[in-house]
């Protein structure tokens, strides 16, 4: 394997505009914290904990024997220093494993059960647990029905599923959406069958450590032939402190199968880093599609890199099934560190993957992300569009990974990754890995580097936006391919999210 | 409306001056145009009172309305009313020209403590303006000056004028590029807009605009001055002589 190309371009606008992007400190909409007695396991990882954790979400014995498996693995494992991100070592045996509120002691019957500060805590993160319609309110969604849509939310907090919505109507459908700790008691074969069948708890340092000690997440399963009659949705809320949030997420969708799926994360602003280690695994199968979209806005850490989220997470989905379909959209605007590839498997003939990645990093943010093609089937077919944006001091690169087996007859990649840059002193990074072991296959890499230059901004301000407008405006089109990815209801949240992690204030 | 004295420019990063001395006055309800030979700073004066960044005032006043914009951010100053049709206007990958308008607008009302308009009226007013400058719903859904023609982008730039309704308008050389059916459309979308409260600088090379939108006053500048001023007359002598003795008499 070899980089292709790696550059590091740095340009800049003027210092006013770089200072006025750079105020991003305090601007975090939802750094908030919400007081709620919470009950801990002892700091620190150890079989003990990995049982404890079991124990708590009441799992079967199978289910504890592999954790413990995948704990005495990771034991042997080392943490990877590959990335192009750089932080304190983390104390692992300094972190909470497991924070579960009090009142979720009891797991609450229905939504009506659910104590009301937590109801709250969703409420104000504009994500209220209650069967209702989002509203289309996007830019050019002329097309979306009036009344709305329904979205079917997951709701986690720290370590536990506080509720999830919509069960019964899903339910009707036929499609499976609870936490994965309900699913582990009601659906074990589904479970036991598909778990760690995509990501291995053997995986990687991180996704070792999630198979230890992952506390909850969201489970989906479509069954053959059944289109989700609506968006599916988790939002994570990392809440205590000192605490790892360790989700884990199953997505299958069987044969013929079509769902959408959004996860949202934020946590509260604090001086510490916090560890987020997800797992992810998507399976889909014969003629089935899956589309997963995040818009991820964990707290990034201050303006001197204070505090933040850790982000290490393995995402990656399994297109086992012919003509399979997979698409990947990731808006990244948070985190202190994020180590993030979300990855296709195209194994079934004439399967698809696609990828489209917005992330943004400011101040000291530090983003190494990207996706993995790995080709297996014969016609596969994958589409990559990556847009970095840079300012501040903070760095971006895309590492991305293309192979075509020598299997995969006439398949295609084409990745286009692109660069954007305030200020001077921040940096964007392309590293493309590219492996053709067959003649009949084709690899495409488009890159480009550019910066906001001064005089787009001057022509937007000459029409009577201020800075802070013309610079969300001109990395809103920047992102355009990619915004126009995500599910409709969401578009609009993303692109105020760009505008925020970048602007100075927001009114 | 605009007033403009003893105006001195130079570039921030260099010694170099470019303005020396601009006197020069636009009543509301007139139409001024400049003329100058290239180089002169006619761009720079569009700038400078724009507030762009680059240039830095040592002498000198501009107030618009009474009131000095100099001190004023550029966006202070589109919301006082002040609009500049750029030379060469800017393309912004990714942003629909809809949209643009729309945030232009919006942000304009909004710092002049009015409503935002609501999407429906805004689209109605859009594409009635737009008709008039044969500007079509294509056009306005593709990113703004994105691939436009040399013309099509003259052409928007009236449009955005047409939707912000400035108080004072200043067009830098939107004739040049122009064929002679596109010249007469952006004549008449200017002419349009001309009204009592309303003032124009209108920067050009050539009379041909000038039969079109009649200007009330001509100016010449050189170097950095404005050398002569007079009617509409100044600008045909202009025509058939060129500069040669206008420049010699003012030394
Ligand atoms: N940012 C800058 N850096 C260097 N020189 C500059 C800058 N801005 C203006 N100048 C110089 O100032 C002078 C005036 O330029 P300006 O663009 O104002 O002329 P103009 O009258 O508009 O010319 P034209 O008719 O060709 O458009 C020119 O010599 C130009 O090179
Ligand atoms: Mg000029």
């Amino acid at each position: 394997m070899v980089a292709l190309d790696q550059s590091q371009v740095k340009d800049g606008v003027d210092q006013e505009t770089v200072d006025a992007v750079a105020k991003l400190s305090g601007k975090y909409k939802y750094g908030w914290e919400t007081e709620i007695e919470m009950d801990y396991a002892p700091k620190g990882v150890s079989p003990d904990i990995v049982r404890l954790i079991s124990d708590k979400n009441e799992e079967p014995e199978w289910m504890t024997d592999w954790r413990l498996q995948a704990y005495s693995r990771w034991e042997q494992m080392e943490e990877p220093e590959w990335a192009m991100v750089s932080y304190p070592k983390i104390d692992f045996q300094d972190q909470y494993y497991y924070a579960r509120p009090k009142s979720m002691q009891e797991k609450p019957k229905s939504l009506d059960d659910v104590d009301p500060k937590l109801l709250a805590t969703y409420e104000k993160l504009g994500i209220p647990l209650k069967e209702q319609m989002i509203l289309a309110g996007v830019e050019g969604a002329e097309d979306a029905p009036s009344e709305g849509r329904k979205v079917a939310v997951d709701a986690v907090f720290d370590s536990v599923s506080v509720g999830t919505t919509f069960q019964k109507e899903l339910e009707k459908a036929g499609v499976i959406f609870c936490s994965i700790s309900e699913a582990i008691k009601n659906h074990p074969e589904l479970v036991k069958k598909y778990l760690g069948s995509v990501v291995p708890p053997s995986d990687n340092y991180y996704a070792t450590l999630n198979s230890a000690v992952f506390s909850d997440g969201s489970f989906v399963y479509v069954p053959p032939g059944v289109r989700c009659p609506m968006e599916l949705s988790t939002y994570f809320r990392i809440n205590a402190e000192n605490t790892g949030q360790f989700e884990r997420t199953l997505i299958i969708a069987d044969k013929g199968s079509y769902v959408s799926y959004l996860e949202g994360c934020t946590a509260p602003q604090r001086d510490t880093a916090q560890l987020h280690a997800a797992v992810v695994e998507i399976i889909v199968e014969e003629d089935a599609e899956v589309k997963y979209s995040t818009v991820q806005n964990w707290f990034p850490g201050d303006e001197e890199g204070k505090g933040g989220i850790y982000n290490f997470v393995t995402k990656r989905a399994d297109c086992r099934g012919d003509r399979s379909k997979v698409m990947w959209t990731q808006v990244e605007t948070g985190s202190a560190v994020t180590w993030k590839y979300p990855s296709c498997i195209l194994r079934g003939d004439n399967s698809q993957g696609e990828f489209y990645s917005i992330a943004i990093t400011n101040n000291m943010q530090q983003a190494d992300t990207g996706t993995k093609m790995v080709h297996l089937g014969k016609n596969t077919k994958s589409r990559i569009v990556s847009k970095g944006i840079s300012a501040g001091k903070a760095q971006n690169t895309y590492r991305g990974l293309v192979s075509m087996h020598p299997k995969a007859k006439n398949s295609r990649n084409y990745t286009q990754c692109d660069s954007l840059l305030i200020g001077d002193k921040c940096g964007a990074h392309t590293v493309p890995y590219i492996e053709v072991k067959n003649n009949s296959s084709r690899v495409e890499h488009e890159a480009t580097t550019s910066k906001v230059d001064d005089d787009q901004l001057f022509y937007c301000r000459q029409r009577g936006m201020d800075e802070e407008e013309a610079v969300a405006l001109v990395v809103n089109g920047f992102c355009k391919d990619v915004l126009q990815a995500l599910p409709m209801e969401f578009a609009m949240e993303a692109q105020q999210l760009v505008a925020i992690s970048l602007e100075g204030s927001v009114g | 409306m605009l007033e403009i004295k003893n105006l001195h420019v130079k570039l921030e990063e260099e010694d170099k001056q470019i303005l020396k001395g601009v006197d020069l006055t636009v009543e509301a309800g007139k139409v001024h145009a400049i003329m100058g030979p290239n180089g002169s700073g006619k761009s720079t004066l569009s700038y400078v009172l724009s507030g762009k960044d680059g240039y830095e005032v040592t002498d000198g006043a501009a107030t618009l309305g009474g009131e000095d914009i100099l001190e004023m951010e550029p966006e202070e100053r589109a919301a006082a009313g002040l609009f500049l049709a750029f030379q060469y206007p800017v393309e912004i990958p990714g942003v629909g020209n809809m949209t643009f308008l729309r945030t232009a607008v919006n942000a304009q009302r909004k710092a002049r403590g009015e409503e935002e308009l609501s999407a429906a009226d805004f689209l109605k007013v859009v594409r009635e303006k737009a008709k008039t400058l044969k500007i079509d719903a294509e056009m306005l859904k593709r990113p703004v000056n994105v691939g436009f023609s040399g013309g099509e982008k003259k052409r928007n730039e009236i449009l955005q004028m047409a939707m912000l309704e400035p108080k004072m308008c200043i067009l830098d050389e939107t004739d040049s590029g122009l064929d002679v059916d596109a010249m007469k459309l952006v004549a008449e979308g200017v002419n349009a807009l001309r009204d009592e409260g309303r003032g124009f600088l209108v920067i050009t090379h050539y009379q041909r605009l000038l039969d079109h939108i009649k200007p009330d006053v001509v100016h010449i500048m050189s170097n950095g001055r404005i050398i002569k001023t007079g009617g509409p007359e100044l600008a045909l002598e202009v025509e058939h002589n060129g500069y040669g003795d206008l420049l010699s008499e003012a030394v």
